[in-house]
């Protein structure tokens, strides 16, 4: 079936700009390394410069590619759970959660595991928040999930602000890095990489049942879709994803939005390809906006959520308008 | 006789606290064409969204082909019944054929990919309501009239003997009133299947189905044949209208006076 050809195509025509986006990755900084040497690294040979590649740059675009691959998934799938095209990972506030736990561990001097412990537990308690209130009369309409979500993130927005008004002055640099997001805080690229493949793993099987969610719930249901059941399971992937990448590195922007519906200006709105897609692209575009971060103008590193939305905004609009015609 | 395809036993149904039916008794038996009549807000489209299994009745049981719908999973009901909605609507975009291909669903496995076979079925089902040469359009761009009978294409790929149909005319142009029930009426004549279908024309219902049944929206239904159960008498008091009658080469039409 041609359809499914494609579909590869375009899935390795991805694979092969994420690589070329984790070279770039492991090869610019502060001081270059050549192309021979990052192999010579990767192959656990010495070469010069292997040690910052090994130890500083790899483990940084791992975390990169899983969280940017992770927020991209997830923004796919709220935005099908929703039935919004402007939903992202964060509308339901798993990112003000993360971050009213992240900011309360910085602001009493929490060592770094406990700042992802408490970012991770924030996730979870907006997630269980929205799920109670937004279940409570067992409607769950898309309307009521979504005005319940804003709600809870507005309160964690309120707090967040709190936090920032009340703490003090040495602590308040790190919790504005990690409000715009940075992968210089991954302890670890294990955790999200892990995540990713198990979410992604776990969401294909229902991906063509996703495409039917996405014409109405009682279309999905007439057709043979158990509705009640997927909704609840991706709500839960969904939020578990955005929590794993949150956790790493902080509230990123704009990926979760934006590179889904870049995928879908592509190659249409197909889950089985937007799924995986998106999560290779995410991946890509944020080691890259990373690599950019790291280099512009260095020794100083900018936000990288600033670059995620300074490299999408325009490959969006250019696209949008490209379709239009 | 066989099991008929649709039963429903002592079937009540509730909705904002409103009762819709009490204890209804109805089947539809393969072949058979049942057409469902009331005023706007009686409760037509609940009820038919209820014997579709999309919202629980208050009470009674209603069985596909024999089995009660807590017996099935989704996907087996999907293979027994098709339901047409009001509305069509995808806030992502797809294309005609995509949309037409959604009825195949419940025929694939779950990582099976729609087949060359499938797509030939969707593209005779678009020709069969004509919409052939359109396959890439985006539904979007469709006229309400094209969407209406899209998701009637959506219906025939799906291929379920029992068609429960909610306003199949709505915004459909004379001559495709006429093919959309020849359509249906010859799919129950020649392959057997069952039709219910909420219609607003009398005398459409009485051309193309053999049963009518009358909802008041106060929850008492009237069901029969369609040659006692639509007479002028009996619509003017469910439209709250006088209509009168005429015969015509065996056919009734009404009249509003």
């Amino acid at each position: 079936m041609p359809i499914r050809r494609r579909a590869f195509l375009t899935l390795a025509v991805l694979v092969l700009l994420a690589l070329a986006s984790f070279w770039a990755a492991l090869a610019a900084g502060s001081i270059p390394v050549a192309a021979g040497d990052v192999l010579a690294a990767l192959l656990g040979q010495e070469a010069p410069g292997s040690d910052i590649v090994r130890q500083l740059r790899l483990p940084r675009a791992l975390a990169g590619f899983a969280c940017g691959g992770l927020l991209a998934l997830a923004g796919a799938l709220m935005q099908v759970l929703l039935r919004n095209p402007l939903a992202d990972p964060y509308i339901l506030g798993i990112s003000g959660g993360a971050g009213v736990g992240a900011l309360f561990a910085i602001m009493i001097g929490l060592p770094a595991l406990g700042i992802d412990g408490l970012a991770f537990a924030g996730a979870l308690g907006a997630m269980l928040l929205v799920f109670g209130l937004a279940h409570g009369d067992g409607s769950w309409t898309q309307t009521r999930l979504l005005l319940t979500g804003v709600i809870v993130a507005a309160g964690c927005g309120a707090l967040i602000s709190l936090m920032l008004a009340i703490a003090p002055e040495d602590r308040l640099r790190g919790m504005l890095f990690w409000l715009s997001g940075d992968l210089g805080q991954a302890a670890s690229a294990w955790p999200p990489l892990i995540a990713l493949v198990v979410a992604l793993a776990l969401a294909m099987p229902f991906a063509r049942e996703l495409n039917l969610l996405a014409r109405g719930l009682l279309q999905a249901q007439a057709l043979g879709v158990a509705v009640d059941r997927l909704r609840y399971a991706i709500f839960l992937l969904a939020s578990l994803a955005t929590a794993a990448s949150v956790t790493t590195a902080g509230s990123i922007g704009f990926i979760g939005l934006v590179v889904p519906h870049l995928i879908r200006l592509v190659t249409g709105n197909d889950q089985r390809l937007l799924l995986p897609a998106s999560a290779v692209a995410g991946g890509a575009l944020l080691m890259l906006a990373d690599t950019l971060a790291r280099t512009l103008i260095a020794p100083q590193q900018l936000p990288v959520g600033v670059l995620t939305a300074l490299i999408g905004v325009p490959v969006f609009l250019f696209l949008l308008s490209r379709q239009a015609r | 006789m066989s099991t008929p395809l649709l039963t429903a036993a002592g079937l009540s149904v509730e909705i904002g606290g409103r009762c819709v039916a009490r204890s209804l008794d109805l089947s539809v038996a393969s072949g058979q064409r049942l057409a469902i009549l009331g005023r706007n807000g009686a409760g037509k489209s609940t009820l038919l969204a209820t014997l579709a299994g999309l919202r629980a009745p208050a009470g009674g049981m209603i069985e596909l082909g024999g089995t009660p719908y807590a017996a099935l999973s989704p996907r087996e009901a999907a293979l027994r019944r098709a339901w047409l909605g009001q509305t069509l609507a995808d806030p992502f975009g797809s294309t005609v054929l995509e949309t037409a291909l959604t009825g195949r669903h419940p025929h694939l496995g779950r990582w099976d990919w729609e087949s060359t076979r499938d797509a030939d079925l969707a593209r005779s089902a678009l020709a069969a309501v004509g919409l052939a040469g359109m396959e890439d359009r985006q539904i979007h761009t469709l006229s309400g009239g094209e969407r209406q009978r899209l998701s009637i294409a959506t219906l025939l790929t799906q291929a379920a003997p029992l068609y429960l149909l909610d306003e199949p005319l709505a915004h459909l142009d004379l001559n495709h009133q006429m093919a959309v029930l020849d359509m249906f009426a010859g799919a129950a004549r020649d392959c057997g299947a069952g039709v219910v279908m909420v219609l607003h024309d009398p005398a459409l219902a009485h051309r193309f189905c053999d049963q009518a049944l009358l909802i008041d929206g106060e929850g008492d239904c009237e069901l029969g044949a369609v040659d006692t159960i639509l007479t002028a008498e009996k619509l003017s008091a469910l439209y709250g209208y006088r209509l009168r009658q005429f015969e015509y080469n065996g056919q009734r039409c009404f009249v509003p006076d």
